[in-house]
């Protein structure tokens, strides 16, 4: 049935519905019409496919066929054609776990399992309590128990003596379980309407932001013994780990800033209008909602954070790259350091990658609408 | 003028007595002066721009008033405070733009401001939530979040939102103007009943149906003053200002 204007025209749509007909080829369809689809695709196609196929099989040679897996004798390495991952099996102690006294590494190997059994846990949003930050918090005194020692008859090992691994994992922890409530005020303060606190909190963000990790570092270790008493010495772990924070909380307090500008006036208004407190209105309602928007930009920052404990070297911290560097010097290894710098990358690639993986995933469910 | 005067007796709720603001150089509300009495329900229409949302956000202080007195229930609006978080307590509102809390359920909706401000325990703030719910037709959709219901559904759950501290006047701000037109129906049907219930309503609405259905005294704001008021009846039939006859035959006959 067809109706008419002067000189428009329309005709009233057919009542059926049909499958869709565009159709979804198979994998090799799919090859075929993205690579071969003519002779120029296809000649580029195989000249890159031998390439690649080339690369991968010297690689694949060097690192697998080719490689020594276990030796106590470099000089083995030396004749094979391959990687010498021995380097790893007979420096491991002391990649992990730097310069922690041989005999007591059974500690620092506990706390980190205790640190990364916990991450593992909190990993599953349906266990998410109150209960666990409790863990967390008791977590803190039992990891310094066992590194620090000097009581229950373990021996005092000093922070100068802490590497590897156990720092680095508690540097990047400690730095965010500090330094997101820190950025979270840093934020609120910037958005808050006294002009003291604004001020204070812009400038804290500006100029921390303003200075390369490494300036805040040095200003960290170097610079403000100089200006303590000599009684006021502070510890060179703890004062790395201090720098660590107030950068971390810089950065992230400006990511903070921006999920609270993207919650709509509305909610600010209705959170107002019901009655609620400034700390309600932020705590029930505004935080909540700025938070799940900057949770993906958020773990970008702490996955930066936890490279950035490799910047503790320079104040003579091993972390687990320094400790690396150093277990490295050994003259009769020297020359296969690069088999275990990639190891350590392989550590680094699992840890941020999986963190990276589990925020997209954390991003997916809250984007289907999930809560926590 | 003052708290003292013998008209801001506990006869009215709401008592707005020289209210003057501004924009900056713009002089958005001149001169508003009404008392609105208990059990009450006021209408305010008005062409766009003249003022109506802005006084009645001035009420619960989402917008700060520059010159005159604003009395809740005897408390006046000003920067104090706890005053200010009691008022707030005694006065509902709704918004054109809903802004249910979209992080929560409906339900979790329903209690933050009980528990959190009131103290009510939650066992009875969610029964009292379910009641609501179920007395404007959604007791089936407690535990969903805003974001799966209707545009009307949520604004229905946003007028229970504001019903659950048992407020002592209820604001709308063009509660139905942000609606399909199918879901308008609902939500005015839900109001009507509030407001045969004797519930002490100010609503800033286009709906002239509702005004004539339901409204004590119509409001007719326009460039930031009340250019007139009159009970219904007498406000649509015979509208004494050129501006009010001009508006009413604008919505008439569009």
């Amino acid at each position: 049935m067809s109706v008419s204007s002067a000189r428009s025209s329309v005709r009233i749509s057919a009542d059926v519905r049909r499958p869709s007909p565009i159709v979804q080829g198979g994998l090799f369809s799919r090859v075929r019409d993205a690579l071969f689809n003519n002779l120029h695709n296809t000649i580029l196609s195989v000249v890159l496919l031998v390439l690649c196929v080339d690369a991968a099989w010297n690689a694949l040679h060097w690192a697998v066929w080719g490689a020594v897996w276990h030796t106590d004798d470099p000089e083995m390495c030396k004749q094979a054609a391959g990687a010498c991952w021995a380097i790893v099996g007979e420096k491991y102690r002391l990649i992990l776990f730097g310069t922690f006294p041989y005999d007591e590494q059974w500690r620092p190997f506990i706390a980190v399992l205790l640190i990364l059994g916990l991450a593992v846990i909190s990993a599953f949003r349906s266990l998410w309590s109150r209960y666990l930050v409790y863990a967390w918090i008791a977590l803190v005194p039992v990891v310094l128990v066992l590194m620090l020692g000097g009581v229950f008859g373990l021996k005092f090992t000093d922070t100068h003596l802490w590497g590897g691994l156990p720092l680095t994992l508690i540097m990047a922890v400690v730095t965010v379980v500090f330094g997101l409530p820190g950025a979270i005020l840093l934020a609120l303060g910037r958005l808050s309407k006294l002009p003291a606190i604004k001020a204070l909190c812009v400038g804290i963000t500006e100029i921390t932001r303003g200075l390369p990790l490494l300036v805040v570092l040095f200003m960290a270790a170097i610079m403000l013994p100089m200006f303590l008493p000599q009684t006021l010495r502070i510890d060179k772990f703890v004062s790395a780990q201090i720098a660590m924070i107030i950068y971390f909380a810089a950065y992230a307090a400006e990511i903070v800033r921006g999920g609270l500008q993207a919650v709509p006036v509305g909610q600010y208004e209705a959170a107002e209008a019901a009655g609620l407190t400034y700390g309600q209105r932020m705590r029930r309602v505004i935080l909540p909602q700025g938070l799940r928007i900057v949770i993906p930009a958020l773990m970008n920052d702490i996955i930066r954070a936890f490279k950035n404990t490799t910047f503790v070297s320079i104040l003579g911290l091993y972390d687990i790259l320094g400790a690396t560097s150093a277990a490295t010097q050994d003259p009769k290894w020297v020359q296969f350091a690069p088999e275990a710098y990639l190891f350590v990358f392989m550590l680094y690639f699992v840890f941020c990658f999986s963190m990276s993986k589990y925020s997209e995933s954390f991003a997916r469910d809250l984007s289907q609408g999930r809560n926590y | 003028m003052g708290i003292g005067s013998p008209d801001s007796s506990q006869e009215s709720i709401v008592k707005l007595e020289g209210v003057n603001k501004w924009y900056g150089d713009f002089h958005a509300l001149r001169d508003i002066n009404l008392a609105v009495a208990r059990g009450e329900r006021i209408v305010v229409c008005g062409p766009s721009g003249s003022g109506k949302s802005t006084m009645i956000r001035c009420i619960n202080r989402l917008e700060e008033h520059h010159e005159g007195h604003i009395i809740v229930d005897g408390m006046e609006v000003s920067d104090d405070i706890p005053t200010l978080e009691q008022i707030r307590r005694d006065v509902g509102m709704v918004f054109q733009g809903i802004n249910l809390f979209q992080h929560l359920t409906v339900m979790d909706n329903l209690t933050l401001a009980p528990i959190y401000v009131n103290g009510t325990p939650k066992h009875e703030a969610e029964e009292y939530g379910r009641s609501l719910l179920e007395r404007v037709g959604l007791a089936d959709q407690a535990y969903k979040y805003p974001g799966q219901l209707s545009g009307g559904q949520q604004q229905r759950v946003a007028i229970v939102r504001a019903l659950m501290s048992r407020p002592k006047v209820l604001l709308f701000d063009e509660p139905t103007s942000a609606l399909d037109p199918e879901m308008v129906h609902e939500v005015l049907k839900v109001m009507v009943e509030l407001a045969q219930e004797g519930v002490t309503m100010i609503v800033v609405t286009h709906e002239m149906g509702f005004a004539r259905k339901v409204a004590d005294l119509v409001v007719f704001m326009d460039e930031g003053r009340i250019v007139e008021a009159a009970p219904p009846e007498a406000f649509f039939s015979s509208p004494q200002s050129d501006r009010a006859r001009q508006f009413l035959s604008q919505i008439i006959s569009h």
